[in-house]
């Protein structure tokens, strides 16, 4: 992957986009920094944070937003688990599979439901490139790295859906729809670790529930997804102050015990990554 | 459900406003009449002279109003599960598994950490303690303890799903939000475990995959057999 080809690219779709990193060479004198840090593998996850700083991204600000921003993370779970159940060899056969086309099929009705609800205002489909340029060049023929950013996709539809909350307050129908889409997507996010944990390796110690930050083994590479979950503070009482059994409670019960909200553009960052 | 986007914010504002009631005593008979669950709430009548089902004494199980009822109702519910999963951890069904002593364990300090949240934010609008009847539960049975886990997880979560939209505070939307999810682990977690690949089955999602989601009436229906309690939630927000 050459990041230096990708800027160009931009620019020239962008003509600004140098301006808006201004200077240019300090993004690139970061990302050399950065370089130092984290593996090749994750580096997508790392541009986009340059992306972050680089462009002021259009977060939801009604609820027809909201809903579109459902249908656009929708569209590019359907359509992970559409093809990765129909790749050949991929997805074991039995318990495994069936559990592939369960996920698969709830993203799918997610999509057919937001689009109904939205009816002419629902955006298109992006076209998706879940290799993010070759970074997961074997995301369908590769068990494992499909698990991976399974995983990766249900964690951050959890927190994508909790970050919109607010936009949605008091509305009985859309608000309580949300969240019956968010709540299946941590069912998901639950059974996806199970099963991540059950092929063993860097996942072997993998719970359904997140604890710290980035405990999923995959390393730097969903840095992005997971940032926050380390947060033990709620509404100003830290959690670790909170008596449990046999002493307070632990660093880790309180990161496990609530999911963070990832707000829009974080979301986007990370969703951009797969769209074409 | 189609053409919502088409509805605009006055109308949603007047139908949301129309189904926010309180629950009202004639629910409670109704209730009464109809249910055999023994719901909880409903043993206030029993010994009102009054004849009012509704505890009015403003006692320590008053839940209060508006926002505050809703977090008592939470904190209700997490003290149901905490008790819950500390008596199950206290003493394993037989046959439990390393793993499975370690999934509930960490469910336990989950519903505590809930609790011991919600008691510490409400502060002085907290409701006490409340008192739990486990008697239905064969603690030594892993089908029986794992049949009842599932029921409250799926009872939480659409507890909280059901309850999201009448809270008006958006930092206690939030945090709502930040607890359903980590519920919602927890029901697949436990589903899995009685049936591999039950996490999310059509019990509980539905055609449009849209999870469960009850009003709080119906939650405290369900969760009526196991608390001892006589609860006042007369001012709870429902529909």
């Amino acid at each position: 992957m050459n990041l230096f080809n990708i800027f160009d690219t931009i620019a020239q779709v962008d003509p600004e986009f140098n301006e808006r990193v201004s200077p240019r060479r300090e993004a690139i004198r970061n990302m050399a920094s950065f370089g130092k840090k984290v593996t090749l593998a994750a580096m997508p996850f790392v541009i986009s944070d340059l992306f972050k700083k680089a462009y002021s991204q259009s977060a939801p600000t009604d609820v027809n937003g909201v809903l579109n921003y459902a249908l656009t993370l929708e569209y590019l779970e359907a359509e992970y688990y559409t093809l990765g159940a129909a790749a050949s060899g991929l997805v074991p056969s039995g318990k495994p599979a069936g559990a592939i086309a369960t996920i698969r099929d709830h993203e799918v009705a997610h999509v057919n439901f937001l689009k109904s609800v939205l009816g002419n205002n629902a955006v298109s489909k992006p076209t998706f490139d879940f290799t993010a340029k070759g970074t997961f060049a074997d995301v369908f023929s590769n068990y494992d790295t499909f698990l991976a950013l399974a995983q990766a996709f249900e964690d951050t539809g959890v927190r994508a859906y909790k970050g919109q909350a607010g936009i949605l307050k008091g509305n009985q129908v859309v608000l309580t729809a949300a969240l019956q889409i968010h709540s299946v997507e941590a069912r998901h996010a639950s059974h996806i670790r199970q099963m991540r944990r059950a092929r063993g390796g860097a996942a072997a110690n993998q719970k359904p529930w997140i604890t710290g930050a980035n405990d999923s083994g995959i390393g730097a590479a969903v840095d992005a997804v997971y940032m926050g979950e380390d947060n033990k503070i709620q509404a100003e009482v830290d959690i670790t102050s909170l008596n449990g059994v046999g002493g307070k409670i632990s660093t880790n019960a309180a990161t496990q015990s609530f999911d963070e909200a990832l707000a829009a553009p974080d979301v986007l960052n990370i969703a951009k990554l797969f769209i074409v | 459900m189609e053409n919502l986007s088409k509805k605009n914010p006055a109308e949603i504002e007047q139908d949301n406003m129309l189904d926010n009631g309180r629950l009202r005593r004639r629910d409670f008979l109704k209730y009464a009449g109809a249910s055999a669950a023994g719901i909880a709430v409903l043993s206030l009548g029993a010994c009102d002279k009054n004849d009012d089902p509704i505890d009015n004494g403003g006692n320590a199980f008053y839940f209060g109003s508006g926002d505050i009822a809703i977090l008592n109702y939470a904190y209700a519910l997490e003290q149901l599960e905490a008790a819950f999963y500390t008596q199950v951890a206290n003493s394993f069904y037989t046959g439990a598994s390393d793993l499975e002593k370690a999934y509930l364990t960490d469910i336990r300090d989950h519903e505590i950490a809930h609790r011991e949240f919600f008691k510490t934010a409400l502060g002085k609008n907290a409701i006490s303690q409340l008192e739990f009847n486990f008697s239905a539960v064969n603690f030594s049975s892993r089908d029986t303890v794992l049949a009842t886990a599932k029921t409250f997880e799926d009872l939480g979560v659409s507890a909280y799903n059901g309850a999201g939209w009448l809270i008006k505070n958006e930092a206690y939307l939030l945090l709502a939000g930040k607890i359903v999810s980590v519920e919602a682990r927890h029901a697949a977690l436990v589903r899995d475990l009685i049936d591999n690949g039950s996490f999310a089955n059509s019990e509980v999602i539905d055609s449009n995959g849209l999870d469960v989601s009850k009003s709080p009436t119906l939650v405290l229906q369900a969760a009526a057999p196991f608390i001892k309690s006589k609860i006042d939630v007369k001012d709870l927000p429902t529909y």
